[in-house]
C-alpha cells in the first residue's frame, strides 16, 4: 500500500483552527491581524459572496424555479448541505427525531443564516435563579458586554434602544421600517398585549465606519442567499476573507477534520484531517488548536480524539462532552389578510433580516412553564417562485369575491387567474423561537457502528422535548391565535394541538443547537473553563455554540461572535506570557 | 399536495431569510467537492451543474402527455387581458423539469393523466386533448372543486389540484408571470417604509 500513507507537514503553525463559521471566522480574524500564523480548515469548498452568491437570480433562472430538491431552503439559498448529506450520515436511537443542519463551505451556516443578532442578558447567563432548571454560565453578562459592543462595531447590527431588562441593547444602527403586514401584525400584537418592537439584526442599513470592503444594504431582502456586496454579516465575507489578506492566515477548504492530535504530555499538537479533493490523509502541527466546527461537530471531533491520556476523547474527562445538548424550540402559524386583497403594488423586499419581532413579554411565575420565547413575523409581496399560488384555490373559498359572493374553492381559468392576483401579498407568518432547557440526558455521541465515507465514526443523537418545551409550544400557539383574530386574519395553518406537540419543531430544525462542550469552573462538570479553554488540554479551545452551557431564546451568532473574540483575545494575552 | 405541504413551499416563495422555512425531505445529496467557475454556474456546486445538465437531457413525458399537460395548463391559466396563457409562459417544459426534478410528482402527474383520458375516452370516445373545450371542461369542472366533488372523482381531484398548483408556480415565477403578477422587488434600491398613500387607506398612521 505504498500510495495509501499519511502525509505529514513539517511546518508548526502558531495556530490552526477547524471551521470557519461565526466562531472559526472570529478568531481568525481576531489571531491574524494581531500577526499570529493561524491555518483554517474547512470541510467544504471556498465560498465568496461577492463571486458565489445567488442574489437577484429571478425564478425563471433556475429550471425548479427555486424549488428546495437540493438546497434544503431553495435554489438560491446560500448553504451548501443541509440536513442530510451524502455519504456523511448521522444516526438516532431511542426514536429520537434530531435534524442536524451542515453547510459545507467557507463560512458555514453564516452564509445563508437569518441575521437575527440578539444578545443574552443577564438573566440568560444567570438562569438558575429563575427556577432552579438550568445551570449558570461560569460568566456574566458584564463579562461579555465588552465583547458584544466590539462585535457590534466591527460587524454592523440595527435595531432600537429599548432599555429592555433582558434583551440588552446594542451599538445599533438605524432598524428598516415596518412593512405594511408588519403594521397590521404590530397593531393586533399590541392589542393582544404582545410587545413589538424593531428587529435586530446584522445587516448595514447605514455605512459601516471604517470599513471600505463592505457597501450599505440595497433592500433586495435576500441576505439568505448571502451578500454579493457584503451588505449583510457572513464569516465568509467579513472576517475569513479579510483575515487571508493579512497575509497570516491560510485556508485549507475541503478538509475534513478526522481528530485532533496530542503528544505524550497531553497536549494538542495538530490535528489530522481528508482531503476531499484527494481523498488522501494529512496531519498539519500548530501550537494551539481551536475548534469552530459547530456545536454538534465540535463534540464529535472531541469524542473522535481518543489516546492514553484522554481515553473517553480529548477534553472528556467529565464525561460531559456531547451532553446538554439543545436547540431551541420553534412553532409557527400563518393566515391572510382580508382588508389587503388587491393590495397596491410597490417594492417592499427590505432587508432579509426581521424587521419588527416579539421580544419574552411575559413572566414565567405567572404561566406553566418556566422560560420564554420570542416571536419572529413576515408576509408580503414576496417573490414568486416554487410553491407559489398553491393555497389560493383553497383561500378563494374563504372570502366573499369582489361581487360580494363567496366562491366554491378551487376553479381554474380567468376567475381562478385573477384569484392569484387578489390574494398575493396579503400573508403572514409568525414564528416563535424559545428557550429549551438544557438536559444532561439529551446528548450525541459516537455510535459505536457507523463510519461516514472518509472512515470518521458519525454521531448518534438522543433528544426529547419534555413539559417545559410542549407547554411553551402550546402557549406560542395560543398567543399566534389571539394576534390573528386581532388582525382579522383567517388562520391557513390550522389548528396544531396535542397531537402535534403544538407544532413543536424536531430539535435541530431551528438550526439553533448549543451546549455539547460546555464550559463552568468545576472540572469534573464542565469540558471549557470561562474562556472555552479545555480543562484537560490547555492549548485546545473551543469557539462555537458548543461551550454555551444554557441559551436563552436568542438566535446563537450574536454570542458566538463575542465569546470566539474574547478567547482569541485571551489566546492573544497567554501567547504573551508563553502559556500556550 | 395537502395544506400543510402548500403552506411550507408557500414559506419558500415568500419569506427569503430562511429563518421560517422547513425544509422539503428530498433525496440524500451528493456531498460539496467545489464551485465551478464559469460565470453561468458560479456559485453552483459541481454536482448540482451535472445533475441539472442531466436531467434537460432526459425526457419523461412523452408527445401525447406533454399535449395533455399543455391543454390542462391552459384551462387553469389561459391568456387573458393582461397576460398570456401558461403555455405561453413555458408552463409544460416547467412541468416537464420538475416532474424529472422531485420524483414524487412523477406517479401521480402520469397515472393522473392516464385517469384523466380513461375518463374521457368512457365518456366521449376519445382521449382528453381531443376532445372538444365543451367536453374537457365538463370533465374538469367535477375535479376542479375539491369540497363538492364527487366521492368516485377524487383521484382527479388530487390529479388536478396537483396541476394546478405547479401551474401556478410555473406561471407566475415566469417572466410573463411576475410581470402579471406585480412583483417589483429584486432591484437595489432604497426601502423608506410603506408608502404615505397605503399607509392613509389603511388607516395606519398611528401604528
Amino acid at each position: 500500500m505504498s500510495d495509501f500513507q499519511i502525509k505529514k507537514s513539517s511546518e508548526e503553525y502558531d495556530v490552526i483552527i477547524v471551521g470557519s463559521g461565526a466562531g472559526g471566522g472570529m478568531a481568525g480574524y481576531v489571531l491574524a491581524n494581531a500577526g499570529v500564523k493561524v491555518l483554517m480548515l474547512e470541510a467544504g469548498p471556498f465560498f465568496d459572496p461577492a463571486k458565489d452568491s445567488l442574489q437577484l437570480k429571478w425564478g425563471w433562472e433556475s429550471p425548479r424555479r427555486g424549488a428546495s430538491t437540493t438546497r434544503p431552503f431553495g435554489d438560491f439559498d446560500a448553504a451548501y448541505g443541509g440536513w442530510d448529506i451524502e455519504g456523511e450520515p448521522y444516526t438516532t436511537k431511542d426514536k429520537t427525531e434530531f435534524e442536524w443542519f451542515r453547510s459545507r463551505m467557507l463560512g458555514g451556516r453564516t452564509n445563508h443564516w437569518g441575521r437575527i443578532s440578539l444578545r443574552m442578558g443577564p438573566l440568560d447567563f444567570k438562569s438558575n435563579q429563575l427556577d432552579g432548571l438550568t445551570d449558570d454560565w461560569p460568566i456574566t453578562y458584564e463579562d461579555v458586554k465588552p465583547y458584544y459592543d466590539k462585535v457590534d462595531r466591527l460587524i454592523g447590527v440595527y435595531g432600537s434602544v429599548e432599555n429592555l431588562p433582558n434583551e440588552p441593547d446594542g451599538i445599533f444602527m438605524a432598524p428598516p421600517k415596518p412593512r405594511l403586514n408588519e403594521l397590521f401584525i404590530k397593531k393586533a400584537a399590541t392589542k393582544a398585549g404582545v410587545k413589538v418592537i424593531p428587529g435586530r439584526g446584522s445587516v448595514l442599513t447605514e455605512a459601516l465606519p471604517g470599513n471600505k470592503d463592505r457597501s450599505p444594504c440595497f433592500y433586495c431582502g435576500q441576505c439568505g442567499r448571502s451578500c454579493k456586496i457584503y451588505g449583510d454579516f457572513s464569516s465568509s465575507s467579513c472576517l475569513v476573507i479579510p483575515a487571508i489578506k493579512t497575509g497570516n492566515l491560510k485556508v485549507i477548504d475541503n478538509a475534513m477534520v478526522r481528530e485532533v492530535l496530542t503528544g505524550s504530555n497531553g497536549l494538542a499538537t495538530g490535528v489530522s484531517y481528508v482531503s476531499k479533493r484527494d481523498m488522501q490523509e494529512y496531519q498539519v502541527r500548530a501550537k494551539t488548536v481551536i475548534l469552530g466546527a459547530s456545536a454538534c461537530e465540535s463534540a464529535r471531533l472531541l469524542l473522535n480524539s481518543k489516546s492514553t491520556n484522554h481515553p473517553d476523547g480529548l477534553a472528556n474527562s467529565s464525561g460531559v462532552v456531547g451532553k446538554y445538548l439543545h436547540d431551541s424550540t420553534g412553532s409557527s402559524a400563518s393566515g391572510f389578510l382580508p382588508q389587503l386583497l388587491d393590495r397596491k403594488r410597490y417594492n417592499e423586499d427590505g432587508v432579509g433580516s426581521v424587521h419588527i419581532y416579539s421580544p419574552w413579554w411575559l413572566d414565567n411565575k405567572n404561566l406553566d412553564f418556566p422560560r420564554g420565547y420570542h416571536i419572529e413575523y413576515g408576509g408580503g409581496l414576496g417573490m414568486p417562485l416554487y410553491g407559489f399560488g398553491w393555497d389560493v384555490p383553497t383561500l378563494n373559498g374563504m372570502v366573499p369575491g369582489r361581487d360580494g359572493k363567496t366562491k366554491e374553492a378551487g376553479g381554474y381559468g380567468a376567475s381562478l387567474k385573477d384569484d392569484y392576483r387578489r390574494f398575493y401579498g396579503t400573508q403572514v407568518y409568525m414564528a416563535g423561537r424559545g428557550t429549551a432547557i438544557a438536559r444532561e440526558d439529551n446528548y450525541c455521541e459516537i455510535d459505536p457502528n457507523v463510519v461516514d465515507k472518509y472512515g470518521i465514526p458519525v454521531l448518534r443523537f438522543h433528544y426529547k422535548w419534555a413539559d417545559a418545551e410542549i407547554k411553551q409550544a402550546k402557549h406560542m400557539q395560543e398567543t399566534f391565535q389571539s394576534i390573528l383574530h386581532e388582525m382579522g386574519a383567517i388562520v391557513t395553518s390550522g389548528v396544531k394541538g396535542a397531537d402535534t406537540n403544538y407544532g413543536l419543531e424536531a430539535p435541530g430544525k431551528i438550526i439553533h443547537e448549543v451546549g455539547t462542550v460546555r464550559m463552568g469552573d468545576d472540572p469534573k462538570k464542565s469540558a471549557l473553563n470561562k474562556w472555552c479553554q479545555a480543562h484537560d488540554c490547555k492549548n485546545l479551545f473551543v469557539v462555537d455554540a458548543a461551550p454555551f452551557v444554557q441559551q436563552g431564546d436568542k438566535n446563537a451568532t450574536w454570542t458566538i461572535l463575542a465569546l470566539s473574540m474574547r478567547t482569541a483575545e485571551y489566546i492573544l494575552g497567554q501567547r504573551k506570557r508563553q502559556n500556550v | 399536495m395537502n395544506r400543510r405541504e402548500s403552506l411550507k413551499a408557500l414559506g419558500i416563495a415568500t419569506i427569503s431569510t430562511g429563518v421560517l422555512v422547513e425544509s422539503c425531505k428530498t433525496d440524500k445529496k451528493p456531498q460539496t467537492d467545489k464551485t465551478t467557475g464559469t460565470a453561468d454556474e458560479a456559485g453552483r456546486q459541481d454536482y448540482e451543474v451535472e445533475r441539472d445538465k442531466k436531467l434537460k437531457a432526459e425526457r419523461f413525458f412523452n408527445d401525447h402527455e406533454m399535449a395533455t399537460i399543455t391543454v390542462l395548463c391552459d384551462i387553469i391559466i389561459p391568456k387573458d387581458a393582461k397576460s398570456g396563457s401558461a403555455s405561453d409562459a413555458g408552463v409544460p417544459d416547467f412541468i416537464e423539469f420538475i416532474s424529472k426534478d422531485i420524483l414524487e410528482h412523477q406517479l401521480p402527474l402520469r397515472g393522473g393523466l392516464k385517469w384523466l383520458d380513461l375518463q374521457a375516452l368512457n365518456r366521449f370516445e376519445k382521449p382528453f386533448k381531443d376532445c372538444a373545450e365543451k367536453q374537457q371542461l365538463t370533465i374538469v369542472d367535477e375535479i376542479a372543486y375539491p369540497n363538492k366533488a364527487k366521492p368516485e372523482m377524487q383521484q382527479g381531484v388530487a390529479f388536478f389540484s396537483r396541476m394546478r398548483s405547479l401551474t401556478a408556480s410555473g406561471f407566475f415565477s415566469s417572466k410573463m408571470g411576475v410581470e402579471d403578477i406585480g412583483y417589483v422587488g429584486n432591484a437595489p434600491n432604497k426601502w423608506e417604509g410603506v408608502p404615505a398613500d397605503v399607509i392613509a387607506q389603511y388607516g395606519l398612521q398611528n401604528v
